[in-house]
Parts: structure tokens; C-alpha cells; sequence
């Protein structure tokens, strides 16, 4: 388990901060511990000090993952946000989707979200934001990028595409072995 | 008899003179001949040192002295010239340096190489016979500049190079560029074993025509070296930085940073706090897109309440067929369907053509 160097930190950062905004601070900045952000293998986990101190007893080679995986870096050092972020995105993400039932599948299959199938958007929602999908029950189900502002999508035709996938539940088993 | 008695009695007169040659100790004397040394680790007198201290102490030198020298004298001597020579045996004393031991000389990189290589020198005779001059030439040195003459009277001009080309001024001047860069070598050699740190000046341009890798390191080095380090400079669409060994050195502001040391988690925390602040206070007061879509959808509301307002009086003529301008349709529009207004236009008058 690696300390993020700075620019890596940085790249992370500025990625959640597209989903979470300043909410960020939250997940440093916890009543119940102290959290950070360690990477192995190019993958960032998100961990408390506890559980670090446990994880560090493990031979490094012994040891393949501890914590909560948030992403990647690939190897063009751009951060990608797995689904098993979905946890700690959505609780604080200020800008939500909400999809009807019957598009639900399309997205889980891993589609883009098209206008016949959005239920709700939050007021205000910016073009190429990070927002994340909620069912009309609402249960996070994945997360993706506005396509369109929120004025621009009560003018978009049924078939026009709201937000881009990036990320779905779905991949729990779609992509069970590179999740980790 | 008196004569006999006369001459022992000067006999004892001189041996009174002369201390005796054999020096009686309780413990024995260690004596190191080969360093000269004798060692007496008998207890002084303490009595005798404080009355008569000088005397005492001469007198007990005297007797180590003496019972050194009959050590010496034991030793299988020799003459030479008048003079009595003893051959002293090896010292078994061990004495410490006064002066630390001298370094190895450290060893130039051709020496390395050789070593890490196993590369032994060969020993070449100092003379050769030279088959041409049918006589036997130095290696170096003496009288071989002159069988170098005498041997290179007539030099051919290789078939690929320019006919008018001097070889003589060639050779010279080959054999002046290796004397350089043996003295560049030596100099660097020098240099190496006193840790002197040389600066790597530029480029080493070994020929007139660099290569592509030369002339990347050149483009890449000279991209950097303006005063904000080549931040700014534009960039081709598929440009490479050059790579290798040393070039990294050679690039203005790109010094390899030492690894941090891994933070504790407070300073991990307060580090990411103000990183996050940085990036969050990075972001724009005023979100364009946002205030364009917002200043979009305010106008559209506004217009849709307004059409709203003006059209629900009028809401059951709209369904009559035609007479509206604003409504459009995919047919072609035709002649005489308009409704005339005959106070608008004046009707008299010609029709202009």
C-alpha cells in the first residue's frame, strides 16, 4: 500500500470533486476516524488508519486489496472511478438521476440513459458533471456524466442521449474479476 | 714476584676503570634486538631514585645498555673496511604507524572496466621487425618517428575519398584528435578520483551529421531552456520527450526529486485538506455554462408564460384552417386564401410592373 504521490492526490481529487463537489471534505475529514487514500497497483483504496495499520502486518506481496477500491489510474495517469465508490459518491453527490423503471435495465446492461427513460434530474444539473443514477425508489444504481443541462434535456427529443454511462451495479457481475 | 704483583695490581686499576660487561637482574631484560629495544620490567629502587636520582638512573641505563650490546655482540658478525657489522634479525616489536596507510590509488575507468572484465595488459616487446624496412623498430620513442617516415614516403588515396585530399594532414591531424582525448580522459579520470563534479556541457557532437537521437536530446533541451523551463512552448502532435541515459540531467528543471517521506496521518489529513482547498477554490466564482443555461431556461419560461397569456382569449380561432401567419405548414402557400384588406392599400392607381 502506496501514499498517493502529490499529483496523483491531486488527479483524484479533482475527479471526485466533479461528483461530490466540496463534499470531498467529508470523506478526509470523518468524526469516526481517520481516513485516507492508499493505492496499490495502481488501484486507490479508500481505508481507514485501523484498518492500514492491520493490512500492513500482510507481506505486500500477500496482500491484494484493503479497504474500499474507489478506482484506477490508467496507465495515461487519468483516474477512473469504479462502481465500488458508488457507496461513498452517492450519499453526497449534489446532483442525481432519476431513472424510470423501465430504462432501469438499459443502464444496468451498461447503456447510456436516453431522454424516454429519465424520471427525474436535479434542478440546475451543469453539462458533463458527474451525477449519479438513482431508481425511482431511489437506490443508487451507478453513476455517469450529464450529457445535457437540465433546461436542455426538457427540449431534447425522447431518444437523445441525457447522460453517459460510466459506470453501473451491472459490473458487479459483468466484471467481477477486474473489480477489486 | 714484585713484578707480577705490579702488573695485577694495574691490571685492577684499569678494570676499576671500566665497569664489568656482565649486569646481574632479578627479572630478566626483554630485549628486541632487531628495533634495539630493551624492556626493563624490574621495580626501581625507590630509596636510591629519591636520594640520588641522576646517578641512580644513569647507572641503570648503563646496565640495560650493556645487556643489550651483549646481545649484539652474540649476533654472527662481519668485517668490512675496519668496521665490525652485525645483520639485525626482524624486529618482534610491533610499533603503530604514526600516519594512517595510504589509499589504493583509485583506478581510472579503463582499469575498471579491465577488472570487471578480467582483461589483463600484454606485455609487447619494445622493439618489432618491421618486414618493409627489414629492421627492427621501437614501439615508441627513439628513432620511431623516423621509420614511420621512412615507411609512410608515399601514402594511396583511398578510392572513396576525394582525390586532392592531403593523407598526410589526415593523419596528423587523427593522431592529434587521440592525443585530445586522451588527455580529455586523463583530465576526467582526475577529475573522477578527486570527486570533482564536471558539468556535462551541452551536447558531444561527434560527427558533423547528428543523429536522431542527438538532434531530439537537442530539440528537447532547447524546448526547456527558456526562463519558465519550457512550460509554455507548444507542443507537435506527436512529440516525444527524448529518453536515456543522462539526458534526464541534461534537461533545465527536470532534477529528480527526493522521495518524501511517508506522512502521519494528521499531516496526511491537513495535506489533502489543503490540496482539496486548492483545487475547490480553483474552480470559477461563476459557472458560464451554468449561467448560460440558466439565463436559456428563464427566457423560455418567460416566453411560454407569455404566449400562454396572450394566446388562451384566442383559443378557438386557432383551429381555423389558413388566414395565420404563424402557421406553418408544409404546403406550398397559394393565391387568394389571405383575407384582403381593402383599407390598407390604396386600390387606385396602375399596377407597376
Amino acid at each position: 500500500m502506496k501514499v498517493l504521490s502529490e499529483d496523483r492526490t491531486r488527479i483524484l481529487f479533482e475527479k471526485l470533486t466533479k461528483y461530490i463537489g466540496v463534499n470531498v471534505k467529508l470523506l478526509i475529514d470523518r468524526p469516526d476516524g481517520t481516513y485516507c487514500f492508499r493505492e496499490k497497483k495502481d488501484r486507490v483504496y479508500y481505508i481507514s488508519e485501523r484498518l492500514l495499520h492491520l493490512a500492513q502486518t500482510l507481506k505486500p506481496d500477500h496482500l491484494i486489496a484493503a479497504g474500499t477500491c474507489f478506482g484506477k489510474f490508467t496507465k495515461t495517469n487519468k483516474f477512473r472511478l469504479h462502481i465500488t465508490a458508488l457507496t461513498y459518491i452517492a450519499p453526497y453527490a449534489p446532483y442525481k438521476i432519476w431513472v424510470k423503471p423501465s430504462a432501469e435495465q438499459q443502464f444496468l446492461y451498461g447503456h447510456h440513459i436516453i431522454k424516454s427513460g429519465l424520471g427525474r434530474i436535479t434542478e440546475n444539473t451543469p453539462k458533463h458533471h458527474g451525477v449519479v443514477v438513482y431508481t425511482m425508489s431511489d437506490i443508487p444504481i451507478g453513476f455517469g456524466v450529464a450529457a445535457r443541462t437540465t433546461a436542455e434535456c426538457r427540449h431534447a427529443d425522447p431518444l437523445a442521449t441525457i447522460v453517459f454511462h460510466q459506470a453501473d451495479v451491472g459490473e458487479y457481475i459483468r466484471s467481477e474479476d477486474t473489480l477489486t | 714476584m714484585d713484578i707480577v704483583n705490579e702488573i695485577l695490581e694495574r691490571e685492577q686499576k684499569k678494570a676499576e676503570k671500566y665497569k664489568s660487561i656482565t649486569v646481574d637482574k632479578h627479572l630478566e631484560v626483554d630485549i628486541d634486538v632487531g628495533c634495539l629495544l630493551a624492556s626493563d620490567t624490574n621495580d626501581l629502587d625507590s630509596k636510591l631514585l629519591e636520594k640520588s636520582k641522576d646517578i641512580f638512573l644513569q647507572a641503570l641505563t648503563r646496565d640495560n645498555t650493556q645487556l643489550l650490546l651483549n646481545k649484539i655482540w652474540e649476533l654472527p658478525t662481519e668485517r668490512a673496511d675496519e668496521a665490525i657489522i652485525v645483520k639485525l634479525p626482524e624486529p618482534k616489536t610491533v610499533i603503530p604507524r604514526a600516519k594512517p596507510v595510504p589509499k589504493p590509488k583509485p583506478l581510472t575507468k579503463w582499469q575498471e572496466f579491465a577488472k570487471s572484465k578480467g582483461i589483463t595488459k600484454k606485455k609487447k616487446d619494445k622493439l618489432q621487425w618491421d618486414e618493409q624496412l627489414q629492421k627492427w623498430v621501437p614501439l615508441y620513442g627513439f628513432k620511431k618517428a623516423a621509420a614511420e617516415k621512412e615507411k609512410n614516403w608515399l601514402i594511396e588515396v583511398p578510392q572513396n575519398l576525394d582525390p586532392m585530399t592531403d593523407m598526410y594532414e589526415k593523419k596528423a591531424s587523427e593522431k592529434s584528435e587521440k592525443v585530445a582525448k586522451n588527455e580529455l580522459q586523463r583530465l576526467k579520470n582526475l577529475a573522477r578520483s578527486k570527486k570533482v563534479k564536471i558539468p556535462r556541457v551541452g551536447l558531444p557532437v561527434t560527427s558533423d551529421k547528428a543523429n536522431a537521437t542527438q538532434l531530439e536530446t537537442a530539440a528537447t533541451i532547447a524546448k526547456a531552456s527558456t526562463a519558465s523551463l519550457g512550460k509554455f512552448q507548444d507542443k507537435l502532435p506527436k512529440e516525444k520527450e527524448a529518453r536515456g541515459k543522462g539526458i534526464h540531467e541534461l534537461i533545465p528543471g527536470k532534477e529528480r526529486k527526493r522521495k518524501l517521506p511517508i506522512p502521519t496521518p494528521q499531516q496526511e489529513r491537513e495535506n489533502n485538506l489543503s490540496m482539496l482547498d486548492s483545487i475547490l477554490s480553483k474552480r470559477p466564482k461563476i459557472d458560464m455554462d451554468k449561467a448560460v443555461a440558466k439565463h436559456i431556461n428563464d427566457e423560455q419560461v418567460q416566453r411560454s408564460e407569455e404566449k400562454r397569456n396572450t394566446k388562451s382569449p384566442k383559443a378557438g380561432k386557432r383551429k381555423t384552417k389558413g388566414g395565420n401567419a404563424t402557421n406553418f405548414s408544409a404546403k406550398k402557400p397559394k393565391a387568394g386564401k389571405g383575407q384582403r384588406n381593402p383599407s390598407k392599400k390604396a386600390g387606385s392607381g396602375r399596377k407597376r410592373r
